[in-house]
């Protein structure tokens, strides 16, 4: 498999820099970045004061309303999650087998599903499950997947063909299957095994990015200057390679975030993610279908909420990737 | 080339130890193998170290691991613990999979690389917005959200095609499960292929061939597809074995009987020798899939030779 090679252009602050917007997904170029060739030298634009990577990525992303529309369905995503009891009152646990499969009414927008729990209940309640393994396995797996791409290119040698050669390992075990296998012993019915297999299957991915990107860094002169000045190397990692080299792994780890959450959802489907009687979107879809005849607003309520968490995240992302290297796809 | 093949065959020696072994050892923790066999009852002790000792279930796992590792180069993957042998289940299972995986791989070829082009070459326009829209969305949404929406719309809502799939899964009945298990990837296609396409189509040497006044469908064809297409046989290449790995979620929704249900079966009923023979196929199949995917990038780029 081919890696991929991060420029490190963005050490150099990017206004000019040719390059067409590849994602807003209204179609439209956005402004400040004039279309030309990829790589294609756009020439500097003029400069007051010395722009930072990060400060020219949030001039891009707060015009960007692709970033803006993803922004605010995740702040309500992340409210709801904290507060659930804020728009949908009643428990989701508490269910009226009568009700069961029965269609909206007032005062239950979405209709029962088949056990006569509230559709809306349950799927407000759901946002929680997705958001938390979402947002907990992204940090573990960047943190565990960056620091050790992070040793990898900068240690090179052994420690590199080493860590390589295990990445290559979790690669070849495709994800779903290693989940079944692994989650369908654990009993435990919160969502630390599911983060915990998503982290450890999770991490090669970040550390391949990290590692590349720490090689690319390594070769610009300001690193061999600091290093000919006599920095440490702890110095040289920590100072002037780390916050260079750290911008793809954000980007990817933003898309990852939406993948992970699918990934919850879809190990809850098999059965052997979260169980009842938590309240996942996986396990309430899982539960719909047998059913779909009858009561189709039981799947599709919780399947669109769940197709529009990972939509938000995964535009997130694309977004934070267009503002922090135009030239990455 | 052929010192290059026989390098990353050397290569793969360790990765599909470390693979197998990994697995091994999660299905080591899924739990008593023995507990299965003698059904709902617990066994008792006298039993159980009898089918232990039979099975060779009392030795430490890096012997039973060697053994097996041994006994797969021979072919046998040994028996199911209903008596079943595994290769009789790969058999059955792999042949309905394979026609799956193909399906998956021609809609992943033909749509997505279509969409890619034709996108690629009016970039900005309408079309282009619109297919970007749908390929972010097919994306988001998971594969067994999709299956159950286009299961219930096409097959019981307007009843086009058969809700569920048939034990012996001809291809007509595989048309919609394999579009479902391409999904994703083939957006990942057109997305691919369209960066690729408009990157190149502003290069020098479609300029040139523009300039000696090549009809445009051999511009397209030949110079410009094939210069595009580096990276997209890469990613269809790495998809073949995740496509294979993937087909549990499809298979289980069009109740497929194939590896992914094998597979599902086998973990359920804590059939070791199942799981364990299916998933080292599968990673074999991965391994090779990214051999094949290299030396094919010497066919399609000249530029690159293999020392």
């Amino acid at each position: 498999m081919s890696e991929q090679h991060y420029e490190s252009e963005r050490v150099v602050a990017v206004t000019g820099v040719g390059g067409t917007v590849d994602l807003g997904a209204d179609g439209t170029e956005r402004p400040g970045k004039a279309p030309g060739g990829p790589g294609g030298p756009g020439g500097p634009g003029p400069r007051d004061r010395p722009r930072s990577l990060w400060s020219d990525a949030w001039r891009d992303l707060r015009r960007n309303p692709v970033f803006i529309v993803s922004g605010l369905v995740i702040c309500f995503l992340v409210l709801i999650s904290l507060w659930p009891s804020a728009i949908a009152s009643g428990s989701p646990l508490a269910c009226d087998l009568a009700k069961a499969q029965e269609g909206p009414r007032p005062g239950h927008p979405f209709g029962f599903d088949g056990q006569g729990c509230d559709v809306y209940t349950r799927t407000v309640h759901g946002a929680r499950t997705s958001v938390t393994v979402g947002v907990l396995a992204t940090l573990g797996v960047a943190v565990l997947g960056s620091v050790l791409g992070a040793l990898a290119g900068f240690l090179g040698g052994v420690w590199d063909a080493v860590l390589s050669r295990i990445t290559d390992v979790f690669f070849a075990i495709p994800v779903v299957l290693g989940g079944l296998v692994l989650l369908s012993v654990i009993t435990s019915n919160t969502v630390w095994p599911v983060i915990g297999f998503i982290v450890l299957l999770g991490w090669p991915q970040i550390s391949r990015i990290a590692r590349g990107s720490v090689i690319t860094v390594q070769q610009n002169d300001y690193v061999q200057a600091a290093r000919a000045l006599g920095a440490s190397r702890t110095r040289l990692l920590l100072r002037h390679i780390a916050p260079n080299a750290v911008a793809p792994v954000i980007v990817v780890a933003t898309i990852a975030l939406g993948t992970y959450i699918a990934l919850e959802a879809t190990l809850s489907y098999l059965g052997v993610g979260l169980k009842p009687p938590s309240v996942s979107w996986g396990i309430d879809i899982s539960a719909a279908s047998p059913y779909v005849r009858n009561a189709p607003h039981a799947l599709l309520w919780p399947s669109g909420a769940l197709a529009v968490t990972v939509l938000a995240f995964i535009m997130l992302g694309d977004a934070v990737r267009d503002a922090l290297d135009p030239k990455l796809r | 080339m052929g010192r290059y093949v026989v390098r990353r065959l050397v290569q793969m020696v360790p990765v599909f130890v470390g693979a197998t072994l990994l697995i091994f050892l999660m299905v080591n923790v899924m739990g008593d193998p023995i507990a299965g066999l003698c059904g709902e009852r617990r066994c008792d002790p006298a039993t159980a170290a009898r089918l232990r000792a039979e099975f060779g279930l009392d030795r430490p796992v890096w012997q039973q691991y060697l053994t097996y590792m041994g006994n797969v180069f021979t072919g046998d993957f040994g028996t199911a613990f209903n008596g079943q042998e595994v290769t009789e289940l790969m058999a059955t299972a792999f042949p309905v999979t394979l026609r799956l995986t193909l399906i998956a791989i021609l809609f992943e070829i033909v749509v997505g690389v279509t969409l890619g082009v034709v996108t690629g070459l009016r970039r900005g326009r309408p079309v282009d917005t619109g297919v970007l829209l749908l390929t972010l969305v097919v994306i988001s949404v998971p594969t067994f959200v999709t299956g159950l929406l286009l299961q219930l719309l096409l097959g019981v809502k307007w009843g086009w095609i058969r809700p569920s799939v048939s034990t012996e899964a001809p291809f007509a009945e595989l048309i919609l499960p394999g579009l479902v298990l391409a999904s994703v990837s083939l957006a990942y296609v057109t997305r691919l292929t369209r960066t690729s396409i408009a990157e190149n189509r502003r290069s020098d040497y479609v300029r040139t061939a523009i300039a000696k006044g090549l009809p445009r469908h051999r511009v397209v064809t030949r110079h410009l597809l094939r210069n595009s297409l580096i990276p997209v046989v890469t990613f269809i290449g790495a998809d073949v074995g995740f496509l294979m790995g993937g087909a549990i979620v499809t298979e289980r929704i069009f109740n497929i009987h194939g590896v992914g249900y094998q597979l599902y079966q086998g973990i359920l009923r804590q059939n070791t020798q199942t799981v364990v023979g299916f998933v080292t196929v599968l990673v074999l199949v991965f391994l090779v899939a990214n051999l094949v995917v290299d030396l094919l990038y010497a066919v399609l780029d000249p530029r690159i030779r293999y020392v």
